[in-house]
């Protein structure tokens, strides 16, 4: 993720694309992926095989995906892209099914425009439950103008000109307030579109102005909005040499909003991401995994037959979190022995209201060119995603404390082989005194495209401290000059008390962290159980 | 009489299917190692028990399959109607679109309450469709959300709405280090609740299961499916059809009515736990034969030394000899020893069982002193061979064979209590710190009244 070139004047220069105009309508991505539509879709149920009844009328939940600012539009696009291509690998009939509802909506699109939602049948055009918010309008004018244009809805986008120059308050106070009204439009409108919403995704970054401030009003907006609906944010932090100088001041704001009203917070950070895809280039290059490494890989998006003149730089990097959300998701739109759905995620490691930050790490990040990996391979699948190279913040969760931890797991994998290597690693673990055992463990039956299978592990583990101390400390270290502090207060809506609560906000999830590192080196005591008089 | 099965949440449909699949198997097995006519009489015992006719002439499972969320439901009923021997009827299921996130109060509160006349209807549906209802058999596993919260809200109105019939809850135990974090809560929320509405509570640990599938039936990669299919080969040597008196010429019509007589005398001592020997993978069991005195012999062995299967028996473990005072067992933490039992039921099955001898379990050192002897140990048999077993014997016993299991989870649950971890995820749907203390105060007295036995 590029951060934006330092500029902390508020306007900047309008960047005016214009849409070219498209001539005959040609397939959609979707449709190329799933191998229907074209010209004249088939009608529903006429001919072939017919769509087996369902036995169930129940159906499955869905998710919607709010994508904000440059950073959260080009992780999403990235999503939206593997999401069909992970579908179009098992949806192998072109029917429209519960798993894709989950995440597309079917929309005849014969007579143009929006058309009405198909919910059973053959695919037609599958459109993203999304919304795309941005300021600006390059990332998004280029998502439309690209292969997935044809899998958003024109009416799902709000953008603006001018950006919000890095400035949370910008985002936050000036274009919250002037949008206020547009985006609880636009998200009703994509929850009308769903029978059982179960979830928002929200994905932006924090260190800039749009995805930092918008985003977060987006969330606020969420929680008064859709009370019921869960939150999960992914949040790119900010790194330590991170261009924009004002970023501390603006993820430290946004932290105060993570902190009330999201449920979960899945830290990303650049750096991480780097090292990883730089590991995988070194060892590709190197010809240490010469031909195991497929091109179905996690890492490029050719597989999936965009094909893109040239591959973006940071297309890498974005995958990965695209595919932390495919795998997060998985067991909620594919069977399994052991389902993990998304209310469980939040039920299960979220063990304080505030204690919702999540470390991830996604194994294997290369596929192998095995199908049928032996029990080592899977062990080291393990062993991988505890270690630090596979976590995507810069963090070692094997010396801190574990509060809980999730293992969601995609493939030919069995109980045996997730106890053996719960049994295995768990030695070397620190977990937190009340809660020894604390796994919380999914076994998903469809592996992801081009792996046989894969391992997500969600921790809640005090080795997210650091990230938030340093942050504190770059904070602390503007703040004391008040440096820039002008361009903030200058917003309508923005005072000092914003940024005096903001850092106490943090400073308090910092300190609640810091006493539970305190119980880990404690002697543990057990508390007496209750007496019952015989 | 019919026992009617509910299948709560993803763990209970599983089961329940592999259940009703392997009656189904047992049912048209040609071991059966007896005569056409014990054989004829067999299977219509069973079909009764467990099946309805429909005009097609595919026997249909006397069960209602609930969850909240589809897919698992969804699954079951097409891969039980692919077997062309059995199927459910496709209107018994009710099924919503979200589950209820691994969370009790979710289950019990929330999904218990609005969803309960819909689910009632169907239970009550199919308790029409029998001509004599014995009572009702319900399926769950304590770790989650559904199974767990509400299966005991549903258990509850089973109570309320059949207040003369038999309600005997399967209930799985998850394994100790976790398939979910809030499991030991979940477990401490249902056991507690369970306790006031069923008759009794049949316990099947994972752990154990899963050590059974690893070394006595030597599967490599264990899958649940596997796990499944053992639990439910252990239940139906318990519920197929059995004579279940000395010299009956009918096999028993009231299993459940059986059992809760039998076994549970007192309503403070509900907990159930079952054994089943021999286990082993089909190939083994070609080349294994087995005497009767062997098989009880361990069977006591397993009864005495709490041992969950038949390899790894500590023998030194003894009944204390009549006469002498037995020794105070103050904690259920310090190591116990010997098992003492309530009452005990052994259902044999297969060759030449009207020849065995089974004064071992008669012994009154094996038990308290409330019951005598003739009334604290039953006996179930049928020369009919069960599941390819040539000779098949299983123990339900009312002993101290979970008190260990029970502390543990509340010690666990207890433990996370007094740090309030995860408690504001219950408190959100309407289950209160004062509701988990009662629970544990209901735990800990069942946990006291099995130490002191």
């Amino acid at each position: 993720m590029v951060p934006s070139t330092p500029s902390l004047a508020v306007g900047r220069a309008c960047v005016s694309l214009t849409r070219t105009a498209s001539g005959t309508r040609e397939a959609g991505l979707s449709e190329a992926r799933f191998g229907v539509g074209g010209a004249s879709p088939s009608p529903v149920g006429g001919g072939g095989a017919a769509a087996r009844a369902p036995l169930v009328t129940a159906t499955m939940t869905q998710s919607v995906v709010v994508q904000v600012g440059q950073c959260g539009n080009q992780i999403g696009c990235r999503f939206w892209d593997l999401a069909l291509r992970e579908h179009a690998a098992v949806n192998k009939k072109g029917i429209y099914d519960e798993a894709l509802s989950s995440f597309f909506r079917n929309v005849d699109t014969r007579n143009g425009g929006d058309g009405a939602d198909i919910h059973k049948g053959k695919i037609f055009s599958l459109k993203a439950r999304a919304l795309l918010i941005d300021m600006e309008e390059g990332v998004v004018n280029e998502i439309l103008q690209g292969p997935l244009r044809d899998v958003f809805d024109s009416k799902q986008l709000i953008t603006d000109v001018s950006g919000s120059g890095n400035n949370w308050a910008v985002g936050h106070k000036l274009y919250g307030y002037q949008y206020r009204e547009h985006i609880v439009e636009k998200l009703r409108r994509t929850a009308e579109h769903c029978d059982c919403l179960q979830c928002f995704f929200v994905i932006h970054s924090m260190g800039g102005g749009t995805g930092s401030g918008l985003g977060t009003f987006v969330l606020n907006v969420l929680e008064d909005e859709f009370p019921e609906v869960y939150r999960f944010v992914t949040s790119v932090y900010p790194s330590g040499e991170d261009d924009v100088i004002t970023s501390p001041y603006n993820s430290v704001l946004a932290m105060k909003e993570l902190n009330e009203h999201a449920d979960c917070v899945l830290p990303i950070e650049n750096e991480s991401l780097f090292s990883i895809v730089s590991k995988i280039h070194q060892m590709t290059s190197s010809g240490k995994l010469g031909s195991t490494v497929k091109q179905n890989s996690l890492l490029t998006s050719s597989a999936g037959s965009i094909k893109t003149e040239q591959e973006k730089p940071f297309d890498a990097m974005n995958n990965i979190v695209a595919n932390l959300l495919l795998n997060l998701t998985s067991s909620a739109r594919f069977e399994g022995s052991l389902n993990m759905d998304l209310n469980e995620i939040s039920m299960n490691l979220v063990p304080f209201p505030r204690l919702h930050y999540l470390v991830s790490s996604l194994t294997p990040l290369y596929t192998l060119a095995d199908v049928n990996v032996p029990s080592r391979r899977l062990d080291q699948m393990f062993s991988d995603a505890f270690s630090k190279d596979h976590q995507l913040i810069q963090a070692d969760p094997k010396h801190s404390l574990y509060l809980a931890c999730a293992l969601l797991v995609r493939g030919n994998v069995q109980v045996s082989d997730l106890r053996r290597n719960i049994e295995r690693l768990k030695p070397s673990l620190h977990f937190v005194s009340w809660n020894q055992e604390g796994w919380k463990t999914g076994l998903c039956s469809v592996p992801p495209v081009g792996h046989s299978h894969s391992l997500l592990a969600l921790a809640n583990n005090t080795c997210v401290k650091p990230t938030f101390t340093e942050l504190k400390d770059r904070f602390m270290k503007l703040y004391k000059k008040k440096a820039h502090l002008h361009h903030y207060l200058h917003v309508d809506g923005m005072e000092q008390s914003c940024f005096s609560e903001a850092i106490s906000s943090l400073s308090d999830l910092i300190e609640e962290y810091n006493q539970l590192d305190a119980t880990k080196s404690a002697p543990r005591t057990y508390p007496s159980r209750l007496k019952i008089a015989m | 009489m019919s026992i009617v099965t509910v299948q709560l949440g993803q763990c209970g449909n599983q089961i329940g299917y592999e259940v009703f699949n392997a009656i189904c198997n047992d049912f048209h097995s040609t071991h059966g190692l007896c005569s056409k006519k014990e054989n004829e009489s067999y299977q219509e015992a069973c079909k009764e028990r467990f099946f309805s006719e429909e005009k097609t002439g595919v026997p249909v499972a006397r069960a209602v399959l609930v969850d909240m969320e589809p897919k698992v439901i969804s699954q079951t009923l097409s891969i039980a109607a692919r077997s062309g021997h059995w199927k459910y009827d496709h209107q018994s299921h009710f099924c919503q679109k979200q589950g209820s996130g691994n969370n009790w109060a979710n289950g019990y509160s929330v999904h218990g309450p609005r969803y309960r006349e819909v689910i009632m209807n169907l239970v009550q549906k199919e308790a029409e469709k029998c001509d004599r209802l014995s009572g009702f058999f319900t399926v769950m596993s304590m770790a989650g959300g559904t199974g767990s919260g509400m299966g005991a809200f549903v258990t509850q109105c089973l109570r309320d709405a059949f207040p003369t019939s038999f309600i005997l809850n399967q209930v799985i135990w998850p394994y100790g280090t976790g398939e979910v974090i809030v499991q030991n809560y979940n477990s401490v929320l249902t056991l507690s609740h369970l306790y006031q509405s069923a008759d009794a509570l049949l316990v099947h640990e994972n752990d154990a299961i899963h050590k059974i599938c690893a070394q006595l039936m030597n599967i490599k990669k264990i899958s649940f499916r596997d796990v499944n299919q053992v639990i439910a080969h252990q239940l139906g040597s318990v519920f197929q059809p059995t004579y279940s008196s000395e010299g009956a010429s009918q096999y028993s019509r009231s299993p459940l009515g059986d059992l809760m007589e039998s076994l549970v005398p007192h309503p403070e001592f509900k907990m159930l736990g079952l054994r089943n020997i021999p286990q082993m993978s089909e190939n083994s069991l070609a080349y294994s034969t087995f005497t009767w005195p062997g098989l009880i012999k361990h069977l006591r062995q397993m009864l005495i030394a709490n041992a969950k299967m038949e390899e790894g028996i500590d023998w030194q473990v003894r009944p204390p000899l009549p006469g002498h005072p037995v020794p105070p067992k103050a904690s259920p933490s310090k190591a116990l020893h010997f098992n003492t039992s309530i009452a005990n039921l052994v259902v044999l099955r297969g060759k030449d069982v009207q020849s065995v001898d089974l004064g071992g379990f008669r012994d009154p050192a094996l038990y308290t002193s409330w019951l005598n002897p003739q009334e604290a140990f039953k006996i179930w048999k049928t020369p009919r061979a069960f599941n390819k077993y040539e000779k098949s014997a299983s123990l339900v016993s009312n002993s101290q064979f979970l008190l260990k299991l029970m502390d543990n989870i509340v010690g666990k649950a207890w433990n996370m209590f007094a740090s309030k971890a995860y408690v504001h995820q219950y408190t959100k749907f309407g289950i209160e710190e004062e509701d988990f203390l009662d629970c544990f105060t209901t735990l800990e007295q069942v946990i006291s009244s099995y130490a002191s036995l």
